[in-house]
């Protein structure tokens, strides 16, 4: 009975007439186009090692565009092979030759292949891990989970402290100089260059070199808990007279604010204990287990890349930074009140 | 009936046959690995200095591969000669005395040319890597 039903409904598939063969129809090609377009476009913006904007991502870019043609070029060949073997001359093919197939496709020619590979491979690893040249620009980065620490060099010769945005000058190589607080972190900025683990107990170094002025984003490359993915942060390639502008501004402490709200909102910051965890350079907070917020309002996104830093997501990020950041370290501030909390984003926004 | 096949290695006695051939290429390939690795990470860590030169090192991984290549050499022809002197056509998948001796002398050979290609791709890092960087 069953069967007699699934047969009533396929008949009227089964009755379809045939296509004998695949043909392109416009239709065909358009899907395929779309799906390249598709495809392509994923290799750009500004998390891409395919849309490279620094010397290591370019050789790293050039690596995998070799690889990967190579890779298309052994599959091609391989499908040729096999659809040769399988519908061109079905009949049994002559032992000597076969032999000769096995020996010079199996071993002769993957092994040439792979020594090519890791020539081209080896060949580029010396430039990647090489210290960045004399007087270059330092930057310390410790890893937090899950949040980022950047030391700066002052102009003074002293060093002061950012979070969760860097900013590099254009056209020079700068030295990351990699620590962790906790756990394992990997700090990579695809668009500029390769990836180095942050491992507890020691110091790792990066050198990138970027080329191309641009807003880039760097992200936490080694799983480090249940924020892993939320660890990420801004990329920022200036040329040398902006950066050192900007540099100078941001190794100066904090301006008072000028505004009735945002000076209420300093009050209800060092009142609600914010400064026990975080420092505002100039003021009486000085706490050290979270991000410096000096010039907090001067960064692109908030919680470490999470969201856009505008003042609704920081609203929900004080009052519920649980659902943004899972395991966060920073309670929710929900008891605030309305004006409390008005004030205290209008202050935060102000620190530029 | 038990006569002998006619293509018989006449003096191959299956008990003198022993499988420690198959594995000594890998295990000089190993070895090989182990003693760059542990060389290496011990003149950066202890002996390299401000220069952080690996010269000393690479001329290391130069002694190592050489002796490495002798031994896989060595073994890989005692492998070959077991495929060459067992006359008879290269079939070794019957449940004969002559085609397992057959079969262990390509394992032998076999492993010993990829043991050969690992070995020499070890080596290749001493080429191209000049310090501990």
């Amino acid at each position: 009975m069953i069967m007699h039903a699934v047969n009533q409904s396929l008949q009227p598939i089964l009755d379809r007439p045939r296509r004998a063969t695949f043909s392109w129809s416009r239709r065909s090609i358009a899907r395929w186009a779309l799906l390249a377009v598709t495809v392509c476009t994923g290799c750009q913006g500004p998390q891409s090692a395919l849309s490279p904007a620094g010397e290591g991502a370019e050789q790293i870019a050039a690596l995998f565009w070799a690889m990967a043609i190579g890779a298309g070029m052994i599959w091609l060949v391989v499908i040729g092979l096999a659809a040769y073997a399988l519908r061109i001359v079905p009949q049994p093919h002559d032992k000597r030759s076969s032999r000769r197939w096995v020996i010079g496709g199996g071993v002769i020619v993957p092994t040439l292949l792979l020594s090519i590979l890791l020539m081209f491979g080896l060949a580029i690893l010396p430039a990647l891990v090489r210290p960045a040249p004399e007087g270059s620009l330092h930057v310390e980065v410790v890893g937090v989970r899950w949040w980022w620490r950047f030391i700066y060099p002052s102009p003074d010769g002293g060093s002061f402290e950012l979070a969760n945005e860097v900013r590099l000058p254009v056209g020079e190589p700068v030295q990351f100089d990699l620590r962790s607080a906790d756990v394992i972190h990997g700090f990579w900025i695809p668009s500029l260059g390769g990836k180095v683990d942050m491992i507890p107990g020691r110091q790792t170094r990066l050198t990138l070199w970027p080329t191309a002025v641009g807003t880039y984003r760097g992200v936490c490359a080694e799983y480090c808990g249940a924020s892993h993915a939320k660890m990420a942060f801004d990329v920022v390639v200036m040329p040398r007279e902006e950066f050192d502008a900007w540099l100078r501004q941001q190794a100066q402490d904090a301006i008072d604010p000028s505004e009735p709200d945002a000076r209420r909102g300093s009050e209800v910051f060092l009142k609600s204990g914010c400064g026990g965890c975080h420092a505002v350079r100039g003021t009486a907070a000085d706490g050290s287990i979270g991000p410096d917020l000096t010039h907090f309002g001067s960064r692109h996104s908030l919680a470490a890349g999470s969201l856009e830093n505008s003042p609704d997501n920081l609203r929900r990020w004080i009052t519920e930074p649980q659902s943004i950041k899972p395991m966060a370290v920073m309670p929710g501030y929900h008891t605030l009140s309305d004006a409390d909390l008005a004030s205290l984003i209008a202050y935060l926004q102000g620190l530029e | 009936m038990d006569a002998t096949p006619p293509n018989a290695v006449p003096n191959a006695k299956e008990s003198d046959e022993s499988l420690l051939a198959i594995f000594v290429s890998p295990a000089v390939w190993a070895a090989h690995f182990m003693a760059c690795y542990i060389t290496a990470a011990v003149w950066c860590e202890k002996f390299s200095g401000d220069s952080l030169s690996l010269a000393p090192v690479r001329v290391a991984f130069g002694v190592y591969t050489l002796l490495a290549v002798a031994l896989i050499g060595v073994n890989g022809w005692f492998g070959y000669r077991r495929i060459r002197r067992t006359p008879g056509d290269h079939a070794y998948g019957a449940d004969r005395a002559e085609d397992r001796h057959r079969f262990l002398g390509y394992v032998t050979t076999l492993l010993a040319g990829l043991s050969l290609v690992a070995t020499l791709f070890v080596a290749a890092v001493a080429l191209f890597v000049e310090t501990c960087h």
